[in-house]
């Protein structure tokens, strides 16, 4: 999107933008008539020259102006009238090569954490309509999460906030810079006493920059930056070990043995995406089967990285400090405090095996002790080097953040807090409740925040300042790895908004109005050199990295002496476990409807958090009782207190959770997220305090009788239910051993029975030219998810909400199916994606009365939508059950933003129809015509299907089966191959990598070898 | 004909004359008042119809999610409701077109108003196909074979399509059967009525009918081909709709034992309807002299014999299940009997196989109050059979993963419900407004017709 | 008597005397002669040999068309109109194509053989001489009839009534037109 022909100040809408209730009282009326001004017409034009046709006739153009309704609505007209001199570049093509109905691809990042991901945005005519990962990103390699998927959906959110606030009151920008001009002209005056900012976590460059310059004209202000997910272990484990708070950069590729310490890498580290791709590399099919890795796993609450280990040991996290010293003393280091395990001898001596290649990390809910000792061990087997090497930290305050936080509550409670500026944070849902954040900030005379929504803080401040999204606004960030990024908009703002470094700009010079654009390139001037700085710009945009930003590594030396002896063990009361959540994080997610109707891994769990048990622990609390209804799971409702907080959960039992630990997700029970967010799940903020964060003990559980309404969309995990018992008989999850499939590489297939493809009373169908198919390596699969929002981004699939979830109508078209294998206590994990297998003999086809699916020449099993009458017959002959039904209008036609967000090469599904995965057979098609044009055959890897290309362990592939020499023609060549119900004859094109698991035959009952399920 | 003079009721009651025959059959449409309890009836009956009317209007302007159906079970009440009411219709054409191919007199004072109840039940019954579908307003003729814009048919290796033949044909032959042996009726009530305003309609229908034996020639010949079309059609019909099913893959549907245990539950279901129906109508209207107890307990004796084919038809299933080795039939077997929904199983088999084997007691199959009793748990056991067949087979299939569970709406009662309402409607003014019974056959019975000539 | 008669009406009581009417009247060669009776009386037609009908050569005719009609539906919208990839089944998988066969042919042949009864009847028919005749009415009660119509060659209006008379009929009425 390139703006060089807009007018440089649109005139026509000064009286609108005019401040004052009078402005705002004739915006209200007057959007029509002034809509059709002509200045308005022509300007419309301008700026979006591929829609001019739609205004030939009157109808398209009302359509269209409500199409603009969102940008139009609320903000002031201002917001679409902003004229951004900026050029941004796009990802593949310059912007002149705009050609309607052809998506551009834009490089940006998005900050997880503060921690960035590289992204590459698609866009359609100006509208970001999906993200992709970046592949020259270091912390996404083309991959995404289902966070980073969300973005999109964030920006459209309608419930962002669209307005300066004061008190809740609608105000300008003007009203405010004009309230800020005479108390900071104060503060100044005192060089900044009782000026105080509230960040979350910076990487940004510039706006670090920015804030030492503000720090440095003012001396006496101070900076806090917070995130209620900290890293404040991981950084105290570092100085403890080097003295200074360096950051591990792991090297998974290069490990041949990982022993994490309750270390949730898969789905709980700055790096996830990268770590996944290394630790996948080495395990998934068509790898070296003897280059395997091996993963031992010691966690309280089971995690993704729990599911995927080869041996799993389910400790409460207290007590994971005692196992981690009994290894360093194996390994030689001088720990005392260490507590036998039976398991700690032949895990140290495969440590040692493996020396370099070994690796050991520690997980933040870990104490800083652990996280020392892991260096050292690590250090002891010299791995320092190969599987990890430490640079600086890639955040401008590393570490102590609570601590922080509590110091500046403090300060706010003695009333030395005069001005407080919060900045893209929300202390008052997320603070450690023993802070009492709350009372301390009523006491700050002048209170502004700024922010995506007006949240739980927004409606405790003076001064609410609307915030824009990373996808509107210029800005830069920093992977963990020290890679830095450049923010680039791909829209302007949609509403009168100002980004963190616009809106800090404005503290900086009281004058002018702020331009991100202009601070970022400032600042990026010296870095990237003086000299031909342009080109370097402009090649970093392209990019989407700055090359060779990365920080070197630093050669430090781990110092096992400073450890100090352990402190006295744990009461053996109950414990509670803070976990941030899977689904929507630490909250900042709660209002995007994808993310809450994502069945969390493991739970299964959508639109709640639940108080997690183990089975053993569920019986002592007199037993939990989980019924499965047709309106959704009814479990019993528990009273948690500790220390005199209270509040009220679901209980539910988790297979593999360690004992007598109840764990709590964070990010629910939010008051002011918006429509979706509001009033789900219960705030487990409530009981944590800033001493202990992760993991509190002196929990009292009290049944209140209640019971609760869950919407689970997998059969609750029982010991009664037939289910898995069942999933074993018929073979649906295979699983060997590395040794097994060493021994014999049929043993895949000898688990089930696959009859002779020839037993058919017809002729087979010939399938010339592409035969388009998949695999998906369930070796690989760490089951995060990010499929499934992908594929919801791709192909506009509604979010139903809680209720219909319950009643068995979720709308997703690929699933992730969790299965258990052994025993309750500590049972395997296995995840299996399901999309539409595209049978060559689809049974869903042939009871189709009105042939509303029908086969292509591509074998895709088509769903057209339009023909389809719903008798939902297909569905019930479906054995994968893939097919969804719109029960209801499920798709919202009214809110524009959400028009502006599907993607226009997917039909928009209404009321009455069935529904399912085609294969992202748009892509297919957008694949074709580029081929053609290029005059030139389709080539493996032309089609990448969304859920495969945001798949960080690059688990699925997608290609052309007749293409001998594709990646997937090769993988079902693999021995590991086998085709999901393949005695039913249905000839399924997705098929399935037996799940391959390297266990230790050293390790006592390693996990379930003997009632190995599947 | 030999088999009368065994019997130890006769057809017809004792000193009737053609005179008496036909005063007493077209007393009951002619006569001036009608009984006040005919209008109590029509007034329940009508009042649930409204019911269905408000339930279909909710239904076409929210959507199927009203209904308690969900992935994996997507089919349910409306499904269970469909076959459920075309079962019931087929004891009529069995009883008018089988029974008269045996020459089994005992039919002809029962034949109409069975017939009657076929095109009411498959009036009701042909409302779901419909209504189930999620865009039932374009469903309803896309299902038919018609060149639309683009080009496209239906298509014919669905069974649902096979259905719309089968059901639409069904209801086409029946009305047509029916309206055949009305006739004849049609012109002694266009004879006898008093009001100008009355003879003129039912002489429209009478289309001229005057009894000449040229007429019979051709009439009877027609309506003896009409009943050997009907005899293969009626056993087509449920054969066609249990395809619907077993020509499905989902374990508990895919079974070749389902056509012929389709049909005879249907027989079953069906002769429950009529003597649910004749029971109540003999008593009111006083036709015990045509409606014998000589009827009353052959058709008890059709439900016995059907029910044991019924039963055979459940033992072979769960026999079948185990004997095939199958992993997923076993399962389901197991399921059906022990699972959430082992409750509807158990109902079902003490409705369809304990109840009625009483009946081999002349006592209580001569027992009419009994008879009434029995013949509604029979209508509510052949109910919760096909409940059985859809729900508890679609809820466990093939992925564990995949596994739900159903419970009915409001609305999926107050549709099953409303149906209920239209069929009696249908039934109140088809015995206010034409001849319940057969009168021209009921002529042949009486002992003038029979004492001299011998003749069928 | 200026208008010509349609024939003479005789009126009987029990089925066994117009039966033995019908046959008298056959006898004296008569054959212009219709009865008409409550129910369908087989001896009737006997006396009259009103046997041939040509209904169940229509319904075969009706069913081969359906049939035919049925099957060539299927197979041009199928095999040659449309034809898709169906559940990776063959276009003409005639085995499913056998059901609405059927279906189509029962329906072809039930249509034939009533439209086909009502027009060989001559249906809908409203009015007939025969209905002039009082007594009439009670033909689709409990009364017989026998009608010798006077374009019959051996018509005599006198003779006629007369042999009708020996025959036992109850009463003998003048027909009009």
């Amino acid at each position: 999107m390139s703006h060089e022909n807009l007018p440089a100040s649109p005139v026509e809408f000064e009286g609108v933008r005019r401040p004052g209730a009078a402005a705002r009282r004739r915006y209200w009326k007057s959007l029509d008539e002034l809509a059709k001004t002509p200045a308005f017409m022509d300007f419309l034009h301008r700026e979006f020259p591929e829609q001019a046709s739609m205004f030939e006739d009157e109808k398209g153009r009302r359509e269209f102006l409500t199409l603009m309704g969102a940008s139009l609505a609320l903000a002031g007209l201002t917001a679409c009238t902003k004229q951004p001199e900026e050029r941004i570049l796009p990802y593949v093509r310059q912007p002149e090569a705009l050609v309607p109905g052809r998506p551009l691809f834009f490089a940006t990042a998005a900050s997880h954490d503060g921690y960035a991901r590289g992204l590459l945005v698609e866009s359609h005519e100006g509208r970001p309509t999906k993200v992709e990962g970046n592949p020259d990103h270091p912390a996404s390699l083309g991959a995404t999460d289902s966070f980073g998927q969300a973005h999109v959906l964030g920006l459209y959110d309608p419930d962002r906030s669209k307005a300066v606030l004061y008190l809740g009151q609608l105000r300008t920008w003007g009203d405010f810079r004009a309230a800020l001009r005479e108390p900071l002209a104060k503060l100044k005056a005192k060089g900044g006493a009782g000026l105080r900012f509230l960040t979350g976590r910076v990487t940004s460059p510039t706006l670090a920059a920015q804030m030492q310059e503000l720090l440095q004209s003012m001396p006496a202000a101070k900076w806090v930056s917070w995130e209620p997910v900290s890293r404040d272990n991981t950084r105290a484990g570092a100085v403890m070990a080097f003295g200074e708070p360096v950051e591990p950069q792991y090297r998974f590729d290069q490990a041949d043995v990982i022993l994490s310490l309750e270390a949730d890498f898969v789905s709980g580290h700055p790096a996830s995406l990268r770590l996944v791709r290394e630790f996948a590399s080495r395990r998934r099919g068509g790898s070296e089967l003897a280059a395997m890795n091996r993963l031992y796993v010691v966690e309280g609450s089971p995690t993704l990285t729990g599911a995927s280990a080869d041996h799993r040991l389910a400790l409460r996290s207290s007590a994971i400090e005692g196992f981690a010293r009994a290894v360093a003393a194996g390994c030689g280091l001088p720990a005392s405090g260490a507590v036998a395990h039976d398991w700690v001898a032949p895990l140290v001596k495969d440590l040692k095996r493996a020396g370099s290649k070994a690796l050991v990390l520690a997980g933040e809910s870990q104490p800083p002790a652990v996280h020392a000792l892991a260096h050292a061990i690590n250090e002891a087997l010299g791995a320092i080097g190969t599987t990890v090497s430490y640079t600086a930290p890639a955040e401008a305050q590393p570490g102590g953040e609570t601590a922080a936080l509590a110091a500046l509550v403090d300060e706010m409670r003695q009333g030395q807090v005069e001005m407080l500026v919060v900045l893209g944070a929300n202390p008052v849902y997320a603070a450690p409740a023993d802070l009492k954040l709350v009372e301390a900030l009523d006491k700050v005379p002048f209170r502004v925040h700024h922010g995506l929504t007006v949240d739980e803080t927004a409606g405790r401040v003076h001064w609410h300042l609307p915030a824009s999204h990373p996808l509107e606004s210029w800005g830069d960030l920093r992977a963990v790895d020290g890679t830095a990024t450049i923010v680039q908009p791909l829209i302007a703002p949609l509403y009168h908004t100002l980004s963190e470094i616009e809106v800090l700009d404005a503290f900086a010079r009281a004058e002018g109005t702020p331009k991100g654009y202009d601070v970022v390139r400032a600042h990026w001037r010296t870095p990237l050199g003086a000299s031909d700085f342009e080109a370097r710009w402009n090649r970093a945009l392209n990019d989407g990295v700055v090359a060779g930003s990365a920080f070197p590594a630093k050669a430090v030396k781990a110092r096992a002496s400073t450890i100090p002896a352990p402190a006295a063990a744990a009461a053996a009361s109950l414990e509670v476990a803070f976990r941030p959540d899977p689904s929507v994080f630490d909250g900042r997610f709660a209002n995007l409807g994808w993310l809450q109707e994502l069945p969390k891994p493991l739970t299964k769990v959508t639109w709640d958090n639940l108080a997690l048990v183990s089975p053993k622990t569920a019986a002592e609390l007199g037993g939990v009782a989980t019924e499965q209804t047709a309106r959704g799971h009814v479990t019993e409702v528990a009273e948690l207190s500790l220390d005199g907080r209270t509040l009220k959960a679901p209980l539910w039992v988790l297979p593999g959770h360690a004992d007598g630990v109840v764990t709590l997700h964070l990010g629910y029970g939010r008051t002011r997220a918006g429509q979706i967010g509001n009033g789900t799940g219960f705030d487990a903020y409530a009981l944590r305090t800033s001493s202990a964060p992760w993991t509190a003990s002196g929990l009292q559980v009290r049944k209140t009788g209640e019971t609760a309404r869950i919407a689970c969309t997998q059969d609750h995990w029982t010991i009664e239910q037939p289910e898995h018992q069942q999933a074993h008989e018929r073979h649906v999850v295979r699983s060997v051993t590395r040794d097994e499939l060493a021994k014999d590489e049929h043993v895949v297939h000898k688990l089930g029975h696959v009859p002779d493809p020839g037993l058919s009373l017809y002729p087979p169908v010939e399938y010339k030219g592409h035969a388009w198919g998949m695999t998906i390596d369930m070796s690989a699969c760490v089951g995060c998810n990010a499929c499934v929002t992908a594929c919801q981004s791709e192909n506009n699939v509604p979010v139903v909400g809680k209720e219909q979830v319950a009643r068995g109508r979720e709308m997703h078209w690929i699933r992730v199916d969790r299965y258990y294998a052994g025993a309750p206590e500590n049972p395997e994990t296995f995840h299996q994606p399901i999309p539409c297998m595209q049978c060559e003999n689809a049974p869903c086809e042939v009871v189709c009365p009105v042939a509303a699916t029908v086969h292509s020449d591509e074998g895709l099993n088509d769903m057209v939508y339009n023909r389809c009458v719903g008798t939902r017959y297909c569905s019930n002959n479906c054995p994968y059950k893939v097919r969804r039904f719109n029960f209801l209008l499920y798709q919202d036609w009214d809110t524009p933003t959400f028009k502006m967000q599907r993607n226009p090469e997917v039909t928009v599904r209404s009321r009455g129809v069935m529904e399912k995965c085609t294969y992202c057979v748009q892509r297919i098609s957008r694949a074709r015509i580029d081929a053609k044009n290029q005059g030139r055959e389709m080539k493996d890897g032309d089609v990448v299907t969304a859920c495969e290309a945001a798949c960080p362990a690059q688990a699925i592939v997608f290609g052309d089966v007749n293409d001998k020499t594709s990646r997937v023609a090769k993988l079902k060549a693999d021995p590991r191959n086998y085709a999901l119900l393949a005695e039913l004859q249905t000839k399924p094109r997705t098929t399935y990598l037996a799940a391959v698991r390297n266990p230790n035959p050293e390790i006592p009952g390693a996990s379930g070898q003997d009632e190995r399920h599947g | 004909m030999a088999s009368d003079e065994r019997v130890v009721h006769p057809v017809i009651g004792p000193g009737h004359t053609f005179g008496s025959v036909t005063d007493k059959i077209a007393s009951l449409v002619l006569t001036k008042k009608t009984p006040i309890g005919w209008f109590v009836g029509f007034a329940i009956s009508f009042s649930l119809l409204m019911v269905m009317l408000v339930t279909v209007a909710h239904l076409l302007f929210t959507g199927i999610g009203i209904w308690g159906n969900n992935i994996p079970i997507g089919w349910a009440f409306d499904i269970i409701n469909f076959v459920w009411w075309i079962g019931i219709g087929h004891a009529g054409t069995l009883i008018s077109a089988i029974l008269l191919l045996l020459k089994q007199q005992w039919r002809t004072s029962i034949n109409r108003f069975a017939e009657a109840m076929t095109l009411f039940a498959v009036a009701c019954a042909g409302m779901f196909p419909i209504l189930h579908m999620g865009r039932s307003w374009i469903g309803f003729y896309w299902l038919m074979p018609y060149p639309n814009t683009m080009g496209l048919w239906p298509n014919f290796k669905s069974p649902l399509i096979w259905d719309v033949f089968a059901v639409s044909t069904y209801a086409t032959v029946s009305a047509l059967f029916w309206y055949v042996g009305l006739i004849p009726d049609l012109a002694t009530l266009r004879d006898r009525a008093q009001n100008q305003l009355v003879k003129v309609v039912y002489g429209f229908f009478a289309v001229g009918w005057r009894g000449s034996a040229r007429h019979w020639a051709n009439y009877e010949i027609a309506y003896l081909i009409l009943a050997g079309l009907s005899t293969p059609l009626v056993l087509s019909v449920h054969t066609v709709v249990s395809f619907d099913f077993s020509a499905g893959i989902v374990p508990g549907w895919h079974a070749t034992i389902f056509p012929p245990y389709f049909v005879a539950g249907a027989i079953y279901a069906g002769f429950a309807m009529v003597l649910t129906l004749a029971i109540p109508l003999r008593k009111a209207y006083g036709l015990e002299d045509f409606i014998t107890m000589r009827h009353i307990e052959n058709m008890a004796k059709v439900m016995l014999a059907t029910s044991l084919i019924v039963a055979y038809g459940y033992s072979m299933e769960a026999f079948m299940a185990w004997y095939s080795g199958n992993t997923y039939e076993r399962f389901m077997m197991w399921n059906r009997m022990f699972g959430p929904y082992g409750w509807s199983y158990w109902l079902l088999i003490f409705c369809n196989v304990f109840v009625i084997n009483t009946l081999w007691i002349k006592k209580l199959r001569t027992n009419t109050v009994y008879l009434f009793v029995v013949s509604l748990i029979v209508g509510v056991g052949m109910w919760l059979e096909r409940f059985v067949i859809i729900v508890t087979s679609l809820h466990r299939d093939f992925l564990p993963s995949s596994w739900g569970s159903y419970r009915g709406t409001p609305w999926d009662y107050s549709m099953f419900f409303g149906t209920i309402g239209l069929f009696l409607t249908l039934f109140f003014l088809f015995i206010r407004f034409l001849p319940t019974i057969s009168i021209f056959e009921m002529r042949t019975l009486v002992p003038a017709a029979t004492g001299e000539e011998k003749k069928s | 008597m200026s208008a010509p008669l349609y024939g003479l009406l005789a009126e009987f009581h029990a089925p066994e005397e117009i039966v033995k009417a019908a046959e008298g009247v056959h006898a004296a060669g008569y054959r212009k002669v219709d009865a008409y009776t409550p129910y369908p009386m087989e001896e009737v037609l006997d006396a009259l040999h009103l046997h041939e009908t040509h209904v169940p050569k229509l319904a075969l005719a009706g069913g081969l068309l359906g049939m035919a009609g049925g099957w060539a539906l299927q197979y041009w919208t199928q095999v040659i109109a449309y034809p898709m990839n169906i559940g990776g089944r063959p276009s003409y998988a005639w085995p499913a194509f056998v059901v609405p066969t059927f279906e189509t042919t029962i329906l072809g042949a039930a249509l034939c053989t009533v439209l086909g009864m009502l027009l060989l009847n001559g249906f809908p028919q409203p009015y007939h001489p025969v209905f002039n005749v009082k007594s009439f009415a009670t033909a689709s009660r409990d009364r017989f009839f026998l009608c010798v119509e006077s374009s019959d060659p051996r018509f005599d209006l006198e003779q006629t009534r007369e042999l009708l008379r020996k025959l036992g009929a109850y009463e003998v009425s003048e027909v009009t037109p």
